[in-house]
């Protein structure tokens, strides 16, 4: 049977391409304002850089590595290299309606967003170039493997029946515990704990969080491969997640004395990161509970991480990391076939086993990315280093790393 | 005599002192943000998740500069249009001052700080010179 192009699901998959891309932007607006007026470009550009340095990688080899050819189950082939073979028509593996060149720029968006979440960990101090060539070895050898095991035909999680409708385990829990290796290598910022370190602009940063939101709609609607029903329902539940955890996030900000704005934004997106490996499994009331769980969780992490006083500075762990654990969780629980066919039941509807294969997944997933994060930022830091001069860091990364002001 | 008065005041106390000021005839000022405290203590703003303590808070110094004679009803003034109660009104010191000159007319001295109007043609509106300008 040939597969045929179904114009209306490319139109909609070449838009959640364009959302997905506006993502990484949205991020480093995100994050860039939270940092001090001195490194604002620094942060801006750690996450800038991943458009270009994936663009290639990905078209080079990347893809190939996470989508080619099934390896053992470990890694893919290296039959797309160049993306030949990756063009106009349907592949049967992956997408049947929509052209094989748009499914991997789809997933190329991916690939890029998710090392840039990492940065969040290290800014206001890492050195460029060491960050640089981190993050061409961690997209190679930890991203690319760890999507083929998830969603790459014959990855061995996949095999096992894992439920990640759009990166739980491969973007979030990825990002979130990576982050945290690479902070307990790097050490904390000169003067963490004494000065202040307030955020430099939050109108920035709540304007991230706006944009992501909505490109959030095309990372997981997206993630359905089709203009159809399940991609509705993974937009409901994106949205409703997102608002839920908003909400609870100002009521615990309220209670602890006073509702803030950077407080509320980070929540949504807590919602938005948690109901992410969810979101074509489950209803649109699932995912209230989601996001309402998502949101105390990661904020009693934010607390705990800084009684631990551990630098890692923007919370990538506490954002993504733990509440893409309970999404993924919280998919073995709530995900029913009658939201999608092509999923699996949850607890909740009669399979209480598919949280086991959730929780393994997590578990493998934490593992690996926290492990190899560890290792290469060790290596970098003990052949390179990792980190700017102390005067390079008083000054600010702006100015020594990049020879520019953000405001003159 | 000339002195220079740094008065370190609340930001929304700004536009009330420059008003009083101007009232009494001294026009002539400048002021710049600066941040700092006294004996107040600072204030708690809330993050992401939990609070914490600013102690730095920002505040308005204006510069005067203007002769001995006029300094005690300058200081006056502005500590009653200051005023608020509460922790943190401010602070004023007094410096004296070497030279004053204008730049366009290079006038220096007392020539070179009088206005049309300003505190020593009221207090000494009898004595002035009806040519003066």
């Amino acid at each position: 049977m040939v597969n045929q192009i179904n114009s209306g699901d490319t139109a909609w998959i070449l838009v959640c391409c364009s959302l997905v891309l506006l993502m990484t932007p949205a991020l480093a607006l995100f994050y860039g304002g939270m940092v001090r007026r001195k490194n604002v470009l620094s942060t801006l550009t750690l996450s800038y850089v991943f458009m270009a340095l994936i663009g290639v990688q990905w078209v080079l080899y990347g893809y190939s590595l996470a989508f080619g050819t099934d390896i053992n189950g470990l890694v893919g082939g290296l039959n797309y290299l160049g993306f030949t073979g990756v063009g106009a028509l349907p592949n049967g593996d992956y997408s049947k309606t929509i052209p094989h060149g748009l499914f991997a720029a789809f997933q190329m968006m991916f690939a890029v967003i998710t090392p840039a979440l990492i940065t969040g960990a290290f800014v206001e101090r890492v050195k460029f170039k060491s960050f640089l060539i981190f993050s061409l070895l961690w997209a190679t050898l930890v991203y690319d493997p760890l999507c083929h095991w998830v969603w790459g035909q014959g990855g061995w999680l996949k095999q096992m029946g894992v439920l990640d409708f759009a990166g739980g385990t491969v973007v979030h829990i990825a990002a979130g515990f990576s982050a945290l290796a690479f902070a307990l290598v790097i050490g904390p910022r000169k003067g963490f704990g004494k000065s202040p370190m307030e955020p430099s602009n939050i109108p920035l940063t709540v304007l991230g969080a706006g944009l992501l939101w909505v490109g959030w709609f095309g990372f997981n609607a997206g993630s359905a491969l089709a203009a159809n029903g399940v991609a509705v329902n993974a937009l409901l539940t994106t949205n409703t997640s997102a608002a839920t955890a908003g909400l609870v996030w100002m009521m615990l900000s309220w209670l602890d004395g006073r509702p803030s704005t950077l407080g509320i934004a980070t929540g949504m997106v807590v919602g938005l990161a948690a109901v992410t490996p969810a979101s074509g499994y489950i209803t649109p009331l699932a995912s209230m509970v989601v996001g309402a769980v998502a949101a105390p969780l990661s904020y009693y992490t934010m607390r705990f991480r800084d009684r631990r006083k551990l630098d890692e500075s923007l919370d990538v762990w506490a954002c993504h990391g733990i509440a893409s654990t309970w999404g993924m969780l919280a998919t073995g629980l709530f995900a029913t076939v009658a939201v999608n066919s092509d999923g699996a039941n949850g607890l909740f509807f009669g399979n209480p086993g598919q949280v086991g294969i959730q929780l393994f997944a997590v578990i493998v997933t934490i593992v690996f990315c926290f492990g190899s994060t560890y290792v290469l930022a060790k290596l970098l830091n003990w052949s390179i280093g990792l980190r700017v001069t102390a005067i390079e860091e008083e000054v600010g990364l702006d100015i020594s790393s990049h020879g520019e002001r953000s405001y003159s | 005599m000339l002195k220079k008065i740094e008065a370190i005041i609340r930001e929304d106390k700004v536009n009330d002192v420059k008003d009083a000021l101007a009232e009494i005839g001294i026009v002539g000022l400048n002021m710049f943000e600066v941040r700092g405290h006294g004996r107040q203590g600072g204030i708690t703003l809330v993050g992401r998740a939990g609070s914490y303590q600013v102690n730095m808070l920002p505040k308005m110094q204006l510069n005067i500069v203007l002769s001995d004679h006029n300094l005690e009803d300058a200081i006056e003034t502005i500590l009653k249009a200051a005023y608020t109660g509460e922790p943190g009104d401010g602070i004023i010191f007094v410096y004296p001052v070497e030279e004053v000159i204008r730049v366009r007319t290079r006038e220096r001295g007392q020539g070179a700080m009088i206005y049309p109007g300003d505190i020593d043609s009221k207090k000494f509106r009898s004595a002035v010179d009806i040519n003066m300008p």
